[in-house]
């Protein structure tokens, strides 16, 4: 098992009554296996990927439960350990490609970092493989991407960049908190192709956070679903579009849009 | 870029009045054209000639001289003391802003009392416990100038804590070090290149105003204060001996003041 979660609890103290966004999350998850994320927004999905991640800094919230990564305990690990995880095993993209890039630092540094801090190796090394990397993730010209500032991209451009430089030290682990949401729809339909064939090349695990359950159901095989803090339901995919056990859910795949072609 | 450069009237005008300070200072280090504590006594209150353009002073020597000199002390002091203040104002708000916490509020409200004093005062303590001199006064004015440093990049710090970028770079493991320094440092440059150049100006005159108190450079060093302070005695007699240092003074920092207010500075990239 690449992933354990038991009874993870977060809670936030900085207000006089403490605050529990996340209630007894449980994940298993199995070296490239894709599992699915839903709820809406204040679900507390994004709070457990931090979590996962080891992002949450340890002032913030108040963690309890165990979280089990490739044998590390990621809550109580020395932050050492950690931080040799982080980026070489377990990566993550975020939500907003127009922020998650540094505005004054070309692309090729950017997408070098991971590499610079994990491996030893020598410049031309490093940008052979980030220029690999950047034409992987399917961006025209890698060469002029690599000596390009983020201002000079566009956002579906950037967050291929985003993926290259998660992908860079071929993690076990990606942890994707909403990477299409800011997104339009072909570009959401191509990141998710990506996102597919990175998982199968690599043996990559996806853990894929959306509100989209139409998404969800193009990439992944497991999903849970959750809702103020609490997994309510999860399991196969198509068992549960075709039979969801909760109300919420079904009213959650209820309120896909869809078009009826049938004309009445 | 080079287009908005010609269009930016600031930066120009800026860098024509710095320059022609700047310009004479430095080679007012390495030479000068006459020894800067040469007296003469046929010189004594000269005018201007060929041989010394802005007249002779009380004792014979050259305002040239001197004033090249001066500034140069002038223009070198208020680097130290940007270099003690940035630097260490750098270091302290980074980690108090970036770590945030128990330390971060204690070291504001030590901050805040520093920041009660106005900066000259406390430079003023500072010299009376280290005593004067140039040196000394650069160490006073540093110190005295990390308070407002603090603040400047401790909130650029707090703004950058959160940003994205930053979690990704720490997600690559960069340690926090590496975060601080390497990633969210430079992003802070927009911030930093505006307030060094005010700060550097703050500096000049606080090294004029405790070099005209007699506190600061002590002779035979000259420093546009010290000048401006010797000339009071004369202010009537020959009004030259306060102009020339104090135009000097007034050009050096008119001038950066207007780069730190141009668009080609505060807007890099």
């Amino acid at each position: 098992m690449l992933l354990h979660v038991e009874d993870l609890n977060i809670e936030f103290h900085d207000h006089i009554v403490p605050e529990t966004v996340v209630y007894d999350f449980d994940l298993d998850m199995d070296e490239g296996e894709i599992v699915g994320l839903v709820g809406e927004s204040g679900s507390g999905k994004s709070m457990s990927a931090l979590a996962i991640a080891g992002l949450l800094s340890r002032h913030d919230a108040k963690k309890r439960g165990h979280i089990i990564f490739d044998g590390t305990d990621i809550l109580n690990c020395p932050r050492e350990e950690l931080r040799n995880l982080q980026g070489d095993d377990i990566s993550m993209i975020f939500q907003e490609p127009m922020t998650s890039l540094d505005p004054l630092k070309k692309i090729g540094w950017q997408v070098e970092e991971a590499m610079r801090i994990h491996k030893k190796c020598t410049a031309a090394e490093r940008k052979e493989r980030a220029i690999k990397m950047l034409g992987d993730v399917e961006l025209e010209d890698p060469e002029r991407v690599y000596n390009s500032y983020p201002h000079q991209l566009s956002g579906g451009m950037r967050q291929r960049v985003m993926i290259a430089a998660a992908m860079i030290n071929t993690p076990k682990l990606l942890i994707a908190d909403e990477p299409t949401t800011a997104l339009d729809v072909t570009v959401q339909a191509q990141i998710v192709k990506l996102l597919k064939r990175i998982n199968k090349e690599n043996r990559t695990a996806i853990l894929f956070i959306s509100h989209d359950l139409s998404l969800i159901r193009q990439l992944c095989k497991r999903v849970l679903v959750m809702k103020g803090g609490y997994v309510v339901d999860g399991g196969d995919v198509e068992e549960i579009f075709t039979h969801p056990k909760q109300e919420y859910t079904k009213r959650l795949i209820d309120s896909i849009p869809h078009v009826d072609l049938s004309g009445e | 870029m080079k287009n908005s450069v010609k269009k930016d009237f600031n930066f120009i005008l800026g860098i024509v009045l710095t320059a022609i300070v700047v310009v004479p200072a430095i080679i007012g280090i390495f030479w000068t054209p006459y020894g800067i504590d040469t007296m003469n006594n046929s010189l004594k209150m000269a005018g201007c000639s060929l041989a010394h353009p802005f007249g002779c002073d009380n004792f014979g020597r050259d305002i040239l001289s001197r004033v090249m000199a001066g500034s140069a002390i002038t223009l070198l002091i208020g680097l130290g003391t940007v270099a003690i203040g940035a630097v260490a104002g750098t270091v302290i708000g980074a980690v108090t802003g970036y770590y945030g916490g128990l330390a971060d509020d204690i070291f504001m409200r030590f901050n805040d009392v520093m920041f009660s004093f106005p900066s000259l005062l406390l430079a003023l303590v500072f010299v009376a416990v280290l005593g004067s001199g140039r040196t000394q006064l650069t160490v006073a004015l540093g110190i005295a100038f990390i308070p407002s440093y603090v603040r400047i990049v401790r909130a650029e710090y707090v703004r950058a804590r959160n940003m994205d970028y930053v979690k990704s770079a720490k997600l690559a493991g960069a340690s926090d070090i590496r975060v601080m320094f390497v990633h969210i440092l430079p992003n802070t440059s927009k911030v930093m290149m505006g307030s060094l150049l005010i700060g550097f100006n703050n500096a000049v005159l606080a090294e004029a105003g405790l070099s005209f108190l007699g506190i600061g450079v002590q002779p035979p060093d000259a420093s546009l204060g010290r000048m401006l302070s010797d000339a009071q005695t004369y202010l009537f007699g020959k009004p030259g001996l306060a102009i020339v240092p104090g135009v000097t003074l007034i050009v050096m920092v008119l001038g950066i003041s207007l780069l730190g207010k141009s668009d080609t500075i505060t807007r890099i990239r």
